[in-house]
């Protein structure tokens, strides 16, 4: 079990390595929705500070939604999903593992980076902390919910403006914890219960999410 | 009576054999509504007393609740065809979940679009994030997914089957997104602005605003089955 997944995470992350400008694109993406907020809004230290969380998970939550076509696109076209599909190795599995390295590759870079967006929203140092952590519970969410969209969407034509229509509405609840837990570090509260509840999601995405974006294969491939 | 009952129960899950039926009652049904409808107007216009607080204005009450209760009941109906459609591969059930669709994204947007002409002389403004406003519109997010991927698929096999997996995937979401949204805005808002009523309701109120939703009801299934006409015909 372990051995299939450590095997599709080491392939998908070196074929990730081999283009990697495809991970710096979506980095690279985050950094400037991030810095365009400023520009339209004007450059107030007290209103940057206040929309720095919302800011910060809006541009992480399109971020790692632009990398998702990437997700099972490349193993479609060269046929490598249908054997994955015939395998002897559990899909829910297989799938999990492609979403995990998702995660390794266009959520993590988001986490490490999204202090150096707060510093320049000029966000208190004390709170990077939960932002980060925020983001490291949130964003496997993200990719585990996304992967169902990704994978309902394989193969048509306009995929990707239909994915985000499909996958935006479901990213609701993780936004609205995720900005809310650093908001309520701000006010000087305890952000506990948001980050539990972040972890909660987490669970429950990992739980179930991999047997619905199995399904979603099955359908789109037969 | 029937010694089998299962028989009995996949008769009409045949496009062919519920066609007629959908016929019928589609046209009953229609008469129903606008029966109904008349009721229920007659009753929440005429008849219902003017609020004390509020005045005229709250006798869009009649429209808005039913349609947001609508909205809400069809998108679970929705669900549950495309449940019944992937457990039992039946086609028919997956041609009423895309039937429905429409009409739960019509009674969705009605009951936005009422909420705002009655939040405006009553809240003065159009729109607020509220936690209940808020949900409504990812409602309407949600059928519009449903019916923009279904139309994006050109199989008409793999578009009944990949919508209906959307549309469980979104009743799962549904609660979660309402609490979460419900929750986001008591923390930035507070009670402010508060979308319950006084709690005593005069009796013709309810009775109106019932036979409106008795209405809608009718309604909803008329037109459903009248789509859900036009899709067999064009498949079969």
């Amino acid at each position: 079990m372990l051995a299939v997944v450590r095997s599709v995470v080491e392939r998908d992350l070196l074929l990730a390595l081999r283009r990697r400008s495809d991970v710096g694109t979506a980095l690279l993406f985050f950094v400037i929705v991030a810095s365009l907020f400023p520009l339209g809004i004007g450059a107030e230290p007290n209103q940057l500070r206040a929309i720095a969380p919302g800011v910060i998970w809006v541009a992480a939550l399109l971020s790692s939604m632009l990398s998702l076509g990437r997700l099972f696109a490349a193993d479609y076209a060269d046929g490598t999903l249908e054997q994955m599909l015939l395998g002897a190795a559990p899909l829910g599995l297989v799938v999990m593992a492609k979403s995990l390295a998702h995660w390794l590759v266009s959520g993590l870079p988001l986490v490490a980076i999204a202090p150096l967006i707060a510093l320049q929203y000029d966000l208190a140092p004390a709170l990077y902390g939960v932002l980060a952590l925020s983001l490291l519970l949130g964003t496997p969410v993200l990719s585990l919910i996304g992967a169902i969209g990704a994978a309902l969407t394989l193969g048509l034509r306009g995929g990707g403006v239909l994915l985000a229509l499909l996958v935006l509405p479901l990213y609701v609840p993780v936004l609205i914890l995720g900005a809310g837990s650093v908001e309520m570090a701000g006010a000087g509260l305890q952000p506990d219960g948001q980050l539990l509840l972040l972890g909660a999601a987490l669970v429950l995405a990992a739980a179930f999410s991999p047997w619905a974006i199995a399904a979603a294969l099955r359908i789109s491939m037969e | 009576m029937n010694s089998n009952p299962t028989v009995r129960w996949f008769w009409f899950a045949s496009p062919q054999t519920f066609f007629p039926l959908a016929g019928t009652i589609a046209r009953w049904c229609a008469v129903g509504a606008a029966l109904l409808a008349l009721a229920g107007l007659y009753v929440g216009l005429v008849a219902a007393p003017t609020d004390a607080q509020q005045g005229e204005v709250y006798r869009i009450i009649f429209i808005h609740v039913p349609a947001a209760w609508m909205s809400m009941f069809i998108y679970l109906v929705m669900a549950g065809w495309a449940a019944i459609g992937l457990a039992f591969n039946t086609r028919l059930s997956f041609m009423m979940a895309q039937a429905l669709a429409p009409t739960g994204a019509l009674f969705t947007f009605i009951a936005l679009w009422t909420g705002s002409l009655w939040g405006r002389p009553t809240w003065g403004t159009y729109w607020v994030w509220d936690a209940r406003l808020t949900s409504e519109l990812i409602l309407l997010f949600l059928y519009l997914g449903f019916m923009a991927l279904h139309a994006a698929i050109d199989d008409p096999r793999r578009a009944d089957r990949a919508s209906a997996l959307l549309a469980i995937v979104g009743a799962v979401n549904v609660p979660i997104i309402y609490y979460s949204v419900q929750w986001w805005n008591t923390l930035h808002q507070g009670a402010s602005v508060s979308l319950t009523r006084a709690p005593s309701m005069a009796a013709t109120m309810l009775t109106g605003m019932l036979l409106m939703a008795l209405a809608f009801w009718a309604y909803s299934i008329a037109a459903v089955l009248v789509r859900v006409r036009c899709i067999i015909r064009e498949r079969e």
